[in-house]
């Protein structure tokens, strides 16, 4: 399978101000690579929320776009600090975020459960102290 | 019904004065989560809210709403300003409160998302 993009987006714990940069970058390749729209749609959505995420929730971390003429695949890859109990961060609801965070409108607990729902693969993984990942596959064929 | 429509129904100004005014308004919204409206957003929204940063520029250009809507007469930051003109996102500026657009909204046919 040969790619047609791959990009990686390095994204800063707490840097508000640049977030939703590389999703709007995402984006924007992806209408120029003719991507349907909705599927465009999906992908900018679980594109941003993730990369909220890493700014919100990581060390810091990269967001990766590969794409290929049967998907496009998002992969985030964080340097901590891991999520202790993966049933209750998947919760809708339930949030650890900052006060920051709360006080610009983010942290409704509602960041994971929307990857989930616009991503027709999600795959989660994390590890206290090293880190988590997070797989999203949009079919494209 | 055109965002150049919308404008004297609720008493607007026009923030981004590059803004495209002919383009469709689809449906109306109000909240002011930035998480909740990255779920529930949809293309063509106008938009009510009194954020003011560079996220809920970010959040209305990757959904492809129409517009923002800033009520009770609510000066958006310049950052976000540049950044809206930057991705094609009108912002409109009304002294009118949140609820008070809404209603003129439906009132005049603008109907809730999806």
């Amino acid at each position: 399978m040969s790619a047609l993009l791959h990009e990686e987006y390095p994204v800063e714990s707490g840097d508000y101000d640049r977030a939703g940069e590389a999703s709007a970058d995402i984006k924007r390749k992806l209408k120029q690579l003719g991507v349907p729209a909705t599927v465009l749609r999906r992908v900018s959505v679980a594109s941003y929320e993730v990369e909220l995420n890493l700014v919100i929730h990581s060390d810091g971390g990269v967001l990766t776009l590969e794409v290929t003429p049967e998907a496009v695949r998002l992969i985030s890859a964080d340097r901590g600090p891991g999520i202790p109990d993966l049933d209750l961060a998947m919760r809708e609801g339930w949030s650890t975020a900052s006060e920051t965070a709360r006080s610009l409108g983010f942290g409704a607990g509602m960041g994971l459960p929307n990857m989930k729902r616009n991503a027709d693969d999600f795959n989660i993984t994390s590890k206290v102290g090293e880190g988590t990942t997070i797989d999203m596959g949009f079919h494209l064929a | 019904m055109t965002i150049k429509d919308i404008i004297p129904l609720i008493d607007a100004k026009v923030i981004t004065p590059e803004a495209d005014l002919k383009k469709d308004v689809l449906c109306g919204y109000t909240c002011d989560l930035l998480s909740w409206v990255m779920a529930h957003g949809q293309e063509g929204m106008a938009w009510v809210t009194v954020q003011i940063h560079m996220n809920v520029i970010a959040v209305a250009a990757l959904h492809d709403m129409a517009c923002v809507i800033m009520p009770e007469s609510i000066q958006m930051e310049k950052d976000s300003i540049e950044k809206a003109e930057e991705e094609d996102i009108c912002i409109l500026e009304s002294p009118l409160s949140g609820y008070e657009i809404c209603g003129r909204l439906h009132a005049a046919g603008v109907p809730d998302k999806d």
